[in-house]
């Protein structure tokens, strides 16, 4: 498909966003100090949303190994399940910033743009089937995050979790432009399924300096996609940043540059280094590799959790933790890994966005973050504490609620790899699921067993509060116990690449 | 198309606490608009939990009289796909391991519930606030749905269902433990006990182990062999329990990878076993059992003690001797060790305590010891007194929990040693303290015994002969039993009355509905044990090696 009109329809959904950007940013501008002028942008900006998610369906032949502009951009099935989920993903923020008082309503305006341009970041990245495109969708992804990290400006706490984020940002995608270009270097093309066939060439034949370039290139490059999805050692922005941020930005933060960043990370392994698995690639342990970091990842995540007397820094942690588990299965890189973790994703964005929401929703009324402020919630405010139980209960991922589904898919990926060495990964991973239920429980404890304190009265639910945590709560449930649907579409979709 | 759908009873029957938990939520929902009182509310929902418990109690009466005892098939079959991308099915259906559990659940609950709600009788709550007075609607849904997660178990014939009605008996529990169980306290050492950590104590280890099931689940779905679904289409792999079963029978799984160094049927047995062990309890995973029942509310302790427990041995019998038969005989030895260690170890902390409550919850330790026992002895006497131990502690267990409950509600405390003389004030609690103790401690004419006696035999009957010395041991714990006991009996009971107990009452009606029927039960069962073997029997016996080509009967 290398006509430039088909090309052009291929990324109609990135074309409605941009008018939709557009749009936004006249009506913020023409709209100026109008009362309605949030309410305004907030339905624009989710218009445009809607659109591009719908303009996803209409976009050609989504069969495997479609591609646009030659091959800098895929359009199969896979990067197109993507697009939609982070969209979904930017959705949710902008209606959690409209909730927000964290966000200025006269700053809503930018607030929003930039959710956008992120979001079309996201969608370009996940998409990206050549290196010089995913470094440029990688930075789309960035430079709004840090803007949006630092965007309340008197506050001490944001701006220096918007610059730790910058100068951990800017090393780590230094890190990976140098891996790029080795890999430049080595197989003389950016695209990824040339690399990949050099890859295979290469490691084919007989040991050679060349080998270490390519095992350099890859931690390289790795680096970059680890600073993404906040996987250790390039975790240490994410609770600063996390705490920092504003709520709504970090509800969005924790969910849609990760979910991007995993399809970059998967496109990435399995183009480059998929061909068949285990045999030609025998002479490079990436899967080792992938599954120790998997391994280590979850465990700091879990462990630094447990003590977090923040709540919002907790859930950090927790998702630093949940990057462990998505990597366990992409470490594996079979097909059925790559479908649990596009289960997982949807089901994440689900629980993780409702928790931050309950956080948020506790935060408007009570001015504080820290575990504290939780006691004796499900007397202050049932529907709020019940509601934050499902989410903490399905994170921890046992049934019936679909956390437990995600986590059943990852693990039986992971076993179905069959060595030993995936079985301890497989171990390791069902117990740090128990590690983490106790800073889950922990807070549920606090919220149900604690008494609230002198003066701590109800904890009036807003109207949208109470809607959006029951749009976010009961799929939380459905999916648990009937999840049919989105294993069909997640079916339909996996059909990848290559 | 196997096992077809034969009646829809156990569906009903499970999910009837689910209606009670739709109309309790209705109402809550509609109070702010017909301005509903609190107390209608209460009350609307202790109804609902009773006539729902009442109801179970009914339909497992009902499929008792329809279950045919000389047949080892499935009955009751309700059998529908589910989730087919994974060929995860609706199915559920009882047979002689299940029955007898089905039918101790419907009548532990209806125990408990009445024990849950604060009529029929005096209840002094002025400075004590009482559990049945605290967020009432929100006790009986978990109740209710605890009930429908113990029946999913039990009737559970799919692996990926079974899990699930595994997984959500947690829940309902943790909450009710920490909310309605004790309050914190500070203990000596400065270590917070109570409600709040027992809980979190309990649901951690059970967590803990069936993630371990999780994964053996898993790995044993992956290297199953093609099956069907009940709708007839063809799939690559099944969680039909009794389709595995006939694969691992058939020796399917002997091409499986070796994991860790364990062949993958031993490996499994393992993983599963560790996390039944840990609901049963067993030694030395029981750790949260003594807290979890010391904090919880009485009517929690008695269905933690009366079913919860039996779900880990019930686990154990269906996939670890039913579907793992074949590992059965390799890990038989082990386990009859760890069944005498709870025996004898359970028994010896029971002397040393002194909380009534306690001394109960560890008593059970010692019990299920039995259980485990009776099941390494793989003679048909062995297997037959594990489920009869498993039934009558059953209902021995819960009758303990309530007595406890009876004194901790008007004295409360249960410090064995502050009281005395007790029998002087309140007669016929004391009678009826006295034939529980008596129950529990294996006294002939009482459920208790045939459990223990059957258990004996069987491990005397046992192809491996050093399970004498098992039974030698086991059985002489009796008498550390039997001494604690009649040790507390002694110090509760008799001897003169503490004047600050000259203000107790004797047992209520409400207390009364309770222990009376638990109370004939054990006689009757004593006497006349055969109902249960006939429910048992056939099916249980169908499952023991063959040994020298004649099934030992």
């Amino acid at each position: 498909m290398t006509n430039m009109g088909a090309s052009l329809f291929a990324i109609l959904p990135e074309l409605v966003l941009t008018g939709a950007i557009l749009v936004v940013i006249l009506a913020d501008l023409l709209l100026k100090a109008r009362p309605g002028r949030p309410t305004a942008v907030a339905v624009l900006s989710c218009l445009g949303l809607v659109g591009s998610v719908a303009a996803i369906a209409a976009v050609p032949g989504p069969g495997a190994g479609t591609s646009a502009f030659g091959v800098m951009i895929a359009t199969d099935g896979f990067a197109l399940f993507f697009k939609g989920l982070v969209y979904f993903a930017a959705f949710f923020g902008v209606i959690l910033g409209l909730m927000s008082s964290e966000i200025r309503r006269e700053q809503y305006g930018e607030y929003a743009i930039l959710l956008l341009c992120l979001a079309m970041g996201m969608g370009l990245l996940a998409a990206a089937r050549n290196l010089l495109m995913l470094y440029l969708g990688l930075e789309m992804v960035s430079l709004p995050s840090y803007i949006l990290t630092g965007f309340r400006r008197g506050d001490r706490r944001s701006s220096e979790a918007a610059v730790k984020y910058v100068i951990i940002g800017a090393a780590s995608s230094g890190l990976m432009l140098y891996g790029f270009s080795l890999l430049y270097g080595l197989f003389g093309t950016l695209d990824l399924t040339r690399i990949g066939m050099g890859i295979t060439r290469l490691l084919a034949g007989p040991p050679t300096g060349e080998h270490l370039a390519l095992a350099v290139a890859t931690l390289l490059s790795l680096a970059g996609f680890a600073y993404k999805i906040a996987a250790v050692p390039f975790h240490m922005w994410c609770p600063d940043v996390y705490e920092g941020a504003p709520t709504p930005f970090t509800a969005f933060l924790s969910v849609g540059p990760k979910a991007a960043g995993m399809a970059a990370l998967l496109r990435f392994f399995l183009t480059a280094f998929g061909a068949p698995v285990a045999g030609a690639v025998g002479g490079f342990p990436w899967q080792v590799l992938l599954g120790i970091l998997a391994m280590v990842t979850m465990t700091v995540g879990n462990f630094a959790a447990l003590n977090q007397e923040n709540v919002k820094r907790m859930l950090a942690y927790s998702s630093i933790a949940h990057a462990g588990y998505m990597m366990m299965a992409v470490a594996v890189g079979s097909g059925d890994a790559v479908r649990s973790v596009m289960l997982y994703l949807p089901i994440y964005l689900l629980m993780n966005t409702g928790a931050f929401l309950a956080v948020m929703a506790v935060r408007e009324r009570t001015g504080s973050e820290l575990l504290t402020a939780y006691r004796g919630l499900g007397s202050r405010s049932p529907y709020l504490a019940i509601t934050l139980t499902v989410f903490l209960f399905s994170l921890t991922g046992i049934p019936p609620f679909a956390g437990f589904i995600g986590k059943f898919y990852l693990f039986a990926a992971v076993l179905k790899a069959g060595s030993p060495f995936f079985n301890v990964v497989a171990v390791v991973g069902v117990l740090n699921s128990v590690i983490a239920l106790y800073y889950y429980a922990r807070l549920v404890r606090t919220a149900f067993f604690e008494k609230a304190g002198e003066g701590e009265g109800a904890v009036a639910l807003t109207e949208p509060s109470r809607v959006m945590l029951t749009v976010l709560a009961v799929p939380t449930l459905i999916l648990g116990i009937y999840w049919g649907p989105l294993a069909s579409l997640i079916e339909r979709s996996a059909g990848m690449m290559r | 198309m196997d096992y077809p759908t034969t009646s829809s009873l156990l569906s009903w029957m499970i999910f009837t606490p689910m209606i009670g938990v739709g109309m309790i939520l209705l109402v809550l929902g509609l109070r702010p608009f017909l301005r509903l009182s609190q107390a209608f509310a209460d009350n609307f929902s202790r109804t609902v939990g009773l006539l729902c418990s009442a109801l179970v109690m009914a339909m497992a009466l009902a499929m008792w009289s329809g279950f045919k005892g000389g047949s080892s098939a499935i009955q009751f079959a309700h059998h529908a796909v589910w989730i087919r991308q994974w060929a995860v099915e609706y199915f559920v259906g009882v047979d002689g391991i299940s029955i007898s559990m089905v039918i101790l659940t419907g009548l532990v609950f209806l125990a408990g519930a009445i024990a849950s709600v604060p009529w029929w009788g005096r209840l002094d709550d002025a400075h004590h606030p009482h559990f049945s007075k605290k967020r009432v609607p929100g006790y009986w849904i978990l109740f209710l749905l605890l009930e429908t997660g113990v029946l999913g178990t039990f009737s559970s014939l799919d692996f990926f269902l079974f899990y699930i009605f595994w997984e959500v008996m947690l829940l309902p529990m943790y909450f009710l433990i920490g909310i309605w169980g004790a309050p914190p306290r500070v203990e000596a050492g400065g270590r917070v006990r109570g409600g709040p950590y027992a809980a979190i104590k309990f649901f951690l280890y059970t967590l803990a182990g069936s993630v371990l099931m999780l994964l053996a689940m898993i790995a044993i779905y992956q290297h199953s062999g093609p099956s069907t679904l009940v709708d007839g289409t063809r799939t690559l792999h099944t969680f039909n329990i009794l389709h595995l079963t006939k694969m691992f029978a058939a020796g399917s799984f002997s091409v499986a990878p070796a994991v860790f160094g364990l062949t993958f049927m031993h490996a499994v047995f393992i993983a599963l076993f560790i996390g039944f062990s840990i609901k049963v309890p067993m030694f030395p995973f029981h750790t949260w059992l003594p807290d979890a029942h010391v904090d919880a509310p009485t009517p929690i302790s008695v269905i933690l003690a009366g079913i919860l427990l039996k779900t880990g041995m019930y686990g154990m019998l269906r996939f670890n001797l039913q579907m793992l038969n074949g590992a059965m005989e390799w890990a038989a030895w082990t386990i009859g060790v760890l069944g005498v260690i709870n025996i004898v170890y359970g028994a010896f902390v029971c002397m040393a305590q002194k909380d009534l409550k306690k001394l109960i919850a560890y008593s059970s330790v010692s019990h299920m010891g039995f259980c485990l026992l009776g099941l390494a002895a793989l003679t048909p006497q062995g297997v037959t007194g594990c489920v009869f131990q498993m039934f009558s502690h059953g209902i021995i267990s819960p009758m303990l929990f309530l007595i406890a409950g009876v004194i901790y509600d008007r004295a409360h405390t249960r410090e064995i040693a502050g009281f005395g003389g007790l029998a002087e004030r309140l007669p016929e609690y004391t009678g009826m303290v006295g034939l529980a103790f008596m129950a529990s401690l294996g006294l002939p004419g009482l459920a208790g015994f045939i459990g223990e006696v059957l258990v004996f035999m069987g491990g005397f009957g046992a192809t491996n002969h050093a399970f004498r010395g098992l039974v030698a041991v086991g059985a002489l714990s009796v008498i550390i039993t039997a001494g604690y006991y009649l040790w507390t009996m002694q110090r509760m009971f008799l001897g003169m009355l503490n004047d600050k107990w000259a203000g107790l009452w004797d047992m209520n009606w409400r207390e009364r509905i309770t222990l009376y029927p638990l109370a004939a039960l054990t006689i009757l069962f004593g006497v006349y044990p055969a109902p249960i073997f006939n429910l048992v029997n056939t099916t249980l016996h169908a499952l023991l090696p063959v040994v020298g080509g004649a099934v030992i009967r």
